[in-house]
């Protein structure tokens, strides 16, 4: 008998054949789904991915309000009028305000009326204050076109001629102080991001490799039956990448959860004083849009790693299978 | 379908385990493959399966010289063979159907396309009633019969089993000589390693005797 007679059934059952179910059976997956190293692999991924994402996203929090408040504060110039014996304070206050909006440049300025420099002074000083008792110092606050460059000398001569005891302070020095600390805050965040990343790949690539050893049984299975490299690399891409997802979705979301919430806990802390530190270095806590999407890019990049490293792994395997 | 020519093998740097294998296994062949223990009868096995690359000589598989096939085309001609080793190597998180009817699976056929072929084969084997079963829960001759099924299902064009009867009663020892007897009848060579006299002795094949790494071939 040839093989050309291959309708042929192989074994004859008689009365025997069994009914046939009507309609298919679900098949179980090639890579069973629930392993014990499986579960271990979706929790080391999950927890790489909550510290990355946390790292990532305070790094971008600081470095967001950074920038907010340093440019907030780089287009302020505070002019300074301090009394003295035989002049009119009002009438300097006055003629250093018109030269400073005839300066080209200049969009906004705003004297401080005696009320609100007895305001400033309240937290130190005690509420009832009255200026006229005091030699205090009068503030302008004057705000520059963002983005334009002033020529302070001018700006200054044309201030002290018109009201010789005002002072132009454009906050240069104390701005370069807070860029540079939080220039480092931003690159030590860097720096722990970078470390996290490199940490999150090492260890789930080892994890990869773990499960990918519990399996082997079934590459060496797969390998009887004739399957090829590429479909069995196929599967386990697939599967490890389900897994690197379960875990990125369950930490980058628990991340995302977090900075959502952030908002709220950082009201809880306002008024006190380490709630107005966080509040003054970081802004409102909260991630902007395109924060939260860096966030979701990271799981899926982790979950990427995670099918990367076992593809890897898996060739591996079936080179040492042949 | 399959020539051997002066193949020797060895493990590392230790002594030959085969020396000088000469044969031809002609196309719906059956045959035994015999030999005291450690003879070396499932390294030729896997020398025959592609598990192993022979240290020397010639293997030609299908009219194909192995040693000059890439990794696709070992996996394509192995679709071709069937094996059954002694260890079953069944998937445990899969029932005993799913086990029988994996080679089909790999294929990218359809289930409808073959759940019929899988039942009746299962039925046939006596593993009709444990066919939801999965392997951890099966005796040792029960996975062994799966192990078969699977090895059949797609009336490979040659079969290599090892000690197939190994784990099973006498009656159903026969049942599965049968089996493979009847898939030799539908053109599937078929080389079954046993030193199991009575398994031989029911039907009148070649033998190939392995004894001291050397092939004695009795037809």
């Amino acid at each position: 008998m040839s093989r050309t007679d291959e309708q042929r059934p192989l074994v004859d059952l008689g009365h025997e054949r069994p009914q046939l179910p009507a309609h298919a059976r679900n098949l179980s997956p090639i890579v069973p789904r629930a392993s014990i190293a499986g579960r271990a692999l979706v929790a080391v991924v999950a927890i790489m991915t909550f510290l990355a994402s946390i790292t990532t996203g305070t790094v971008l929090l600081v470095g967001a309000s950074a920038a907010e408040w340093q440019s907030e504060v780089g287009s302020e110039i505070t002019i300074q009028v301090r009394p003295q014996g035989g002049r009119d304070i009002e009438r300097d206050v006055a003629a250093a305000t018109e030269a400073m909006r005839a300066q080209p440049g200049i969009v906004e300025v705003r004297p401080f009326t005696k009320d609100e420099s007895a305001k400033l002074l309240e937290p130190w000083l005690g509420s009832g204050l009255s200026l006229d008792e005091l030699p205090v110092p009068r503030v302008i606050v004057a705000r520059a076109q963002p983005g334009t460059t002033l020529d302070l000398a001018t700006l200054r001569s044309r201030v002290t001629q018109a009201a010789p005891t005002a002072s132009v302070d454009d906050h240069r020095a104390w701005i370069e102080r807070m860029r540079s600390m939080t220039g480092a805050t931003v690159l030590a965040g860097i720096g722990i991001l970078a470390l996290v990343i490199i940490a999150t790949i090492i260890s789930v690539s080892f994890a990869t490799r773990g499960a990918m050893a519990a399996n082997r049984p079934i590459v060496e299975v797969l390998h009887f039956v004739g399957a090829g490299d590429r479909y069995i690399a196929n599967r386990f891409f697939r599967h490890f990448l389900r897994l690197g997802l379960e875990g990125g979705v369950i930490g980058g979301g628990a991340a995302m959860l977090g900075f959502g919430f952030s908002e709220s806990i950082a009201g809880w802390f306002s008024g006190t004083p380490v709630g107005d530190q966080f509040a003054a270095l970081l802004g409102t806590f909260s991630l902007r849009a395109s924060g939260y999407l860096t966030l979701a890019v990271q799981a899926v990049l982790i979950a990427a790693i995670t099918a990367w490293a076992s593809r890897r792994t898996l060739f591996a395997t079936l080179d040492d299978i042949d | 379908m399959v020539r051997f020519e002066n193949v020797g093998l060895r493990y590392g740097l230790g002594p030959e385990i085969l020396r000088d294998l000469s044969f031809r296994v002609p196309a719906h062949s059956f045959q035994f493959l015999t030999g005291p223990s450690g003879a070396g009868k499932t390294s030729l096995l896997k020398l025959l399966f592609l598990s192993l690359r022979p240290t020397r000589g010639l293997v030609n598989l299908f009219g194909q010289d192995v040693s000059l096939l890439g990794k696709d085309e070992i996996a394509d001609l192995r679709k071709r063979i069937g094996i059954v080793l002694q260890d079953f190597r069944l998937l445990d998180h899969m029932t005993t159907y799913e086990n029988v009817a994996l080679p089909f699976r790999v294929m990218g056929r359809d289930e409808s396309s073959y759940r019929k072929e899988v039942i009746d084969l299962l039925k046939w084997v006596g593993l009709g009633e444990r066919m939801d079963a999965l392997p951890p829960i099966l005796s040792g001759g029960e996975k062994q019969r799966a192990a078969i099924a699977r090895a059949v299902i797609s009336r490979p064009q040659l079969l290599l089993a090892d000690e197939p009867t190994g784990n099973v009663d006498p009656t159903l020892g026969r049942r599965l000589l049968r089996l493979f007897i009847e898939l030799n009848k539908s053109g599937t060579a078929v080389i079954i390693a046993t030193h199991d006299i009575t398994l031989m002795d029911q039907y009148d094949a070649r033998r190939l005797v392995l004894h001291q790494g050397r092939l004695h071939i009795y037809e």
